[in-house]
């Protein structure tokens, strides 16, 4: 894999998703808005995992269904450009888009409990998903269809085709969930947190499942979680979002290992590690980070973790930080790396 | 599922005999009775009165009197109207259908305006034609039936287009196939107007209501994403969705079919079950009177019974719950 | 804190004895299913310490959580609250211990009622007790809010207005108003981002140490349970399959659920080959 720059000096060559300084705010009502996504550049190669870790209030939800255009009715302003294989999706007609989302580019969405129809067979919303995009005509949708869902359920396909919601699992949902997003072959699946509701094992399971489809259908990914445990082993890089805003952005065993943005550091000092771990685990209170990220808590002007920041200059206070390239791969928004 | 529906429906066959306890109950427990307006004619002689006493058994202790209307009734006969001197059941029966035929129509109607304007407004939720539409229903809510009515009553006077009361003209039975159709619907469209204007509005908010709270769910905006068109999203994922509260009301207006024209029968002078009732209870018409309360708890019971099973049909929620 | 052994001499806050809680669903058949959803669980739990129940979805922590705070009554197996059998208690006498028995559910957006503020639902438990007037209870709560890192000034918002952090803070200030002996946690803290998992976890250690409070803690988060706690019972289908401390868990796991449990830990290091090279 050749590590893809962050795209803000040159044009990224062969990829196939370039957020180009992606810009989304919510009116809150009473004419405040909330600039949920603060400029956001990057890019994804063909078959290339790109995890995203945040936490809530990071604007991660907002990528996620902004990358399809899917813009909830409170007064969305969007600037920038998503570039999908040569088109740009904010400009792109309704019918454009239609087309696209889950052919193409798919979501996960979080929560499989709520991302389901409470009222209709797991299996009519799968086929759902194949007839909105061609396949018509009924043998050969109801063909397709078990075929899709076996690929996600070994076993009792049937009786799961024909069970509602309620009555699965956690991990099963989950599962429905992944299948409706591959029905249709797509070279780019979104997952917004799809293992956050399920307990350990099956958070395993389902990473399984990840790795096991990127392989066989060479799909590209966006993960999208608040656990940077899970992107270990599994991403290709690793973009940290903090207040819409990229803090940090390289190939995942770089900032894992070697964090440089401050939040990104803060943030894995303060995960419990297990003992027998490269960390000092005897003392009972864990380096936390004070405060919250919420858009009330955020200041005014300069860098937006600067209220929480350990290491925190004056410029911090006054000057938002630019991106600074620490090596072709790894770049990080922080006013200690830049040189004057 | 028949364990379920068993249950409904003992439920409603209680609810009928208390229902029937009552009303018998309460008339004759009631001051006076039909022949008390006798009494006062002094053409009648006092023997005869008594003697029609006897004869319809005004005379027995009240459990006896209950024990017997049971039984006829279990038997098809409803009993016997002083008033109009004949069995009650073709009476009652006659003015229910005319009722029908005003309510079915109107609710009908009402609900087939409700529904695609209620769900043209909650896609446009909080925006100028959503308000505009909910300030026109809230209006109309304000408005009481009986000045709706009156209204549209003078516009038939004024107008000189519709009658002004009853079903049909003088001349129905000289008229052809099409001229009788035409007579009688030009005699509907006020009273039905009445009706669907007074009971549209809350159609209409409850349409809304449950749609708009729908429209926000996150299965809505994870099929968007996956492309699915918006026709089927309203249809398909949307309304079905929606169904629980609407079903219910649905099931509540099949019980006021019979109940809830009394106002706009007496007004329009429509030959309906409510004009009929209210003169019966002021002249003590016993057994018309209950006749009358029996078939519209029937309607009411049943209406509710009809809504249990389609929410069971709509709902596999409730269907696997019950289940177990 | 490692009290316990300075404290296996005190009596235990609260003693479970062969717990059993099953519910009995009538098929359609007429068969009556019983369903053992605690199947025989026994613990202790010393003043000071923290219990660490760990387990899938589906083991009976939940369950044992609810049972344990007399929100649900027990099929069999007895439940000592400082040595008093809690279900041989009259109504009147059980709910003075209910008091005593706080829990901390999971969701931090539905634990209130969404339409009073701070002030309201912290004043709420404080009328219960019924012997002060307003300005002594917001003094009171003020001062609870305080131990909880919350400042005064937040009286008026609303449970909407709270970050999840401060909403489970607001859950254990609450839970403090009625004085507790035990605090139980059931996955208070998995709703929660990482970094807020932090901060909560630290006030928990706080205030364990400067008042003594005593936890159970449910969770299926191995990781966060090894750092909070003294002893570790590990639970799978209504049963307790080990139970010991952190140490010996890690380093020598009895039961095959125990190793599972370990192995699902995601670490942050590089094991898999997987990884894609350049």
């Amino acid at each position: 894999m050749s590590a893809s720059l962050s795209c803000f000096n040159m044009a990224c060559m062969g990829s196939i998703l370039e957020v180009r300084d992606l810009r989304v705010a919510y009116g809150l009502g009473g004419g405040d808005t909330h600039q949920a996504l603060d400029g956001i550049s990057f890019c994804l190669e063909s078959g290339e995992v790109l995890g995203i870790l945040g936490e809530s209030g990071s604007g991660k939800s907002t990528l996620a269904t902004s990358i399809l255009g899917l813009f909830r009715g409170n007064a969305v302003v969007a600037s920038g450009a998503v570039l999908f294989e040569g088109r740009d999706l904010l400009q792109a007609n309704p019918d454009e888009l239609q087309r696209i989302r889950g052919k193409h580019i798919s979501l996960i969405f979080q929560e499989p409990s709520m991302a389901l129809h409470p009222t209709m067979q797991v299996g009519q919303q799968v086929r759902q998903v194949l007839a909105a995009h061609g396949m018509n005509g009924g043998v050969a949708l109801n063909q397709k269809t078990r075929e899709v869902l076996e690929t996600v359920f070994t076993e009792n396909t049937e009786r799961i085709a024909r069970s509602y919601p309620h009555q699965l699992s956690g991990g099963q949902r989950q599962r429905v969930l992944i299948a409706q997003a591959i029905a249709c072959g797509p070279c780019l699946v979104i997952a917004d947190e799809p293992t956050a509701s399920l307990d350990p094992t099956t958070q395993m399971e389902m990473l399984g499942v990840f790795r096991a489809l990127r392989r066989s259908l060479g799909l590209a990914m966006i993960f999208i979680t608040h656990n940077p445990a899970l992107l270990a082993g599994f991403s290709d890089r690793v973009l940290v979002l903090y207040a819409g805003r990229v803090v940090e952005l390289g190939l995942t065993e770089e900032v894992l290992s070697w964090p440089k943005h401050p939040y990104t550091r803060s943030l894995f000092q303060s995960i419990p590690v297990l003992p027998g771990e490269p960390r000092d685990a005897s003392q009972k209170k864990l380096p936390s980070i004070p405060g919250d990220s919420r858009p009330s808590s955020l200041p005014e002007a300069g860098c937006p973790f600067e209220p929480r920041c350990s290491e925190r200059m004056d410029t911090c206070k006054s000057q938002e930080p630019g991106l600074v390239n620490l090596s072709e791969t790894h770049v990080v928004s922080c006013f200690r790396y830049e040189k004057s | 599922m028949t364990r379920y529906l068993l249950r409904r429906f003992r439920h409603g066959v209680f609810l009928l005999i208390g229902v029937s306890l009552l009303a018998f109950a309460f008339t004759t427990l009631a001051p006076g009775n039909y022949f008390d307006e006798m009494r006062l004619n002094p053409q009648i002689a006092p023997e005869t009165i008594v003697a029609l006493r006897t004869q319809y058994e005004l005379d027995r202790p009240l459990p006896i009197r209950y024990a017997h209307w049971v039984s006829s009734i279990l038997h098809g006969d409803m009993g016997f109207s002083f008033a109009y001197n004949s069995p009650v059941a073709p009476l009652l029966l006659l003015r229910a259908r005319n009722t029908l035929l005003l309510t079915i129509t109107s609710m009908l109607l009402a609900w087939g305006i409700a529904l695609p304007l209620g769900i043209w407004s909650a896609e446009r939720f909080g925006r100028l034609p959503d308000r505009l539409l909910s300030l026109g229903t809230a209006a109309l809510l304000v408005i009481p039936d009986l000045a709706l009515a009156l209204g549209l009553l003078v516009l038939a006077v004024r107008t000189g287009r519709f009658p002004t009361g009853g079903m049909i003209s003088l001349n129905f039975e000289s008229l052809s196939f099409l001229g009788k159709l035409r007579d009688l619907l030009l005699h509907m469209a006020l009273p039905v107007a009445a009706l669907v204007l007074s009971v549209l509005p809350l159609l209409v908010q409850h349409v809304r209501a449950a749609m708009a709270d729908v429209l926000d769910a996150p299965f809505l905006l994870a099929a968007e994403g996956h492309g699915i068109s918006r026709r089927t999203l309203l249809y398909r994922y949307a309304l079905p969705a929606a169904a629980n509260p609407l079903i219910s009301l649905f099931g509540f207006s099949i019980g006021t079919l019979l109940s809830g024209s009394l106002l706009v029968e007496v007004v329009m002078s429509w030959p309906g079950l409510g004009p009929f009732l209210l003169e019966a209870i002021l002249a003590r018409d016993l057994y018309v009177v209950i006749g009358g309360v029996l078939l519209s708890t029937l309607f009411l019971v049943g209406g509710n019974f009809l809504a249990d099973l389609l929410l069971y049909w709509a709902d596999p929620r409730i269907r696997t719950e019950t289940s177990a | 804190m490692k009290t316990s052994d300075s404290n296996k001499d005190m009596q235990p806050v609260i003693k479970v004895g062969n717990l059993v809680k099953s519910y009995a669903k009538t098929r359609l058949t007429g068969k009556r299913e019983e369903m053992r959803v605690v199947d025989g669980v026994s613990f202790s739990i010393f003043p000071g310490t923290t219990l660490a129940v760990v387990g899938e979805s589906g083991s009976g922590k939940s369950t044992l959580a609810l049972c344990l705070a007399c929100l649900e009554k027990a099929t069999s197996g007895d439940i000592r609250f400082e040595g008093i059998d809690i279900g041989k208690l009259a109504e009147k006498e059980r709910r003075t211990i209910r008091r005593k028995i706080q829990l901390i559910f999971q969701d931090p957006a539905n634990s209130f009622n969404p339409r009073w503020n701070v002030l309201e639902i912290m004043s709420e438990p404080l009328a219960l007790q019924g012997n002060l007037i307003r300005d002594e209870m917001r003094l009171r709560a003020h001062a609870l809010l305080d131990q909880v890192g919350l400042s005064p000034e937040m009286e008026g918002r609303l449970p909407a207005e709270l970050s999840g952090g401060q909403r489970q803070r607001l859950a254990i200030a609450r839970a403090l108003t009625l004085e507790p002996k035990l605090l139980i946690l059931d996955e208070a803290l998995s709703a929660l981002d990482c970094s807020m998992q932090a901060q909560i976890a630290n006030l928990l250690v706080e205030l364990q140490s400067s008042r003594g409070m005593t936890y159970l803690f449910i969770s299926h988060d191995l990781a966060m349970a090894v750092h909070l706690a003294d002893e570790i019972a590990v639970m799978s289908r209504g049963r307790i399959v080990e139970h010991g401390s952190p140490d010996k868990i890690l380093k020598q796991p009895q039961s095959e659920i125990t190793r599972e449990l370990l192995a699902a830990v995601p670490r942050m290091t590089f094991a898999l080959p997987e990884v894609r090279r350049p």
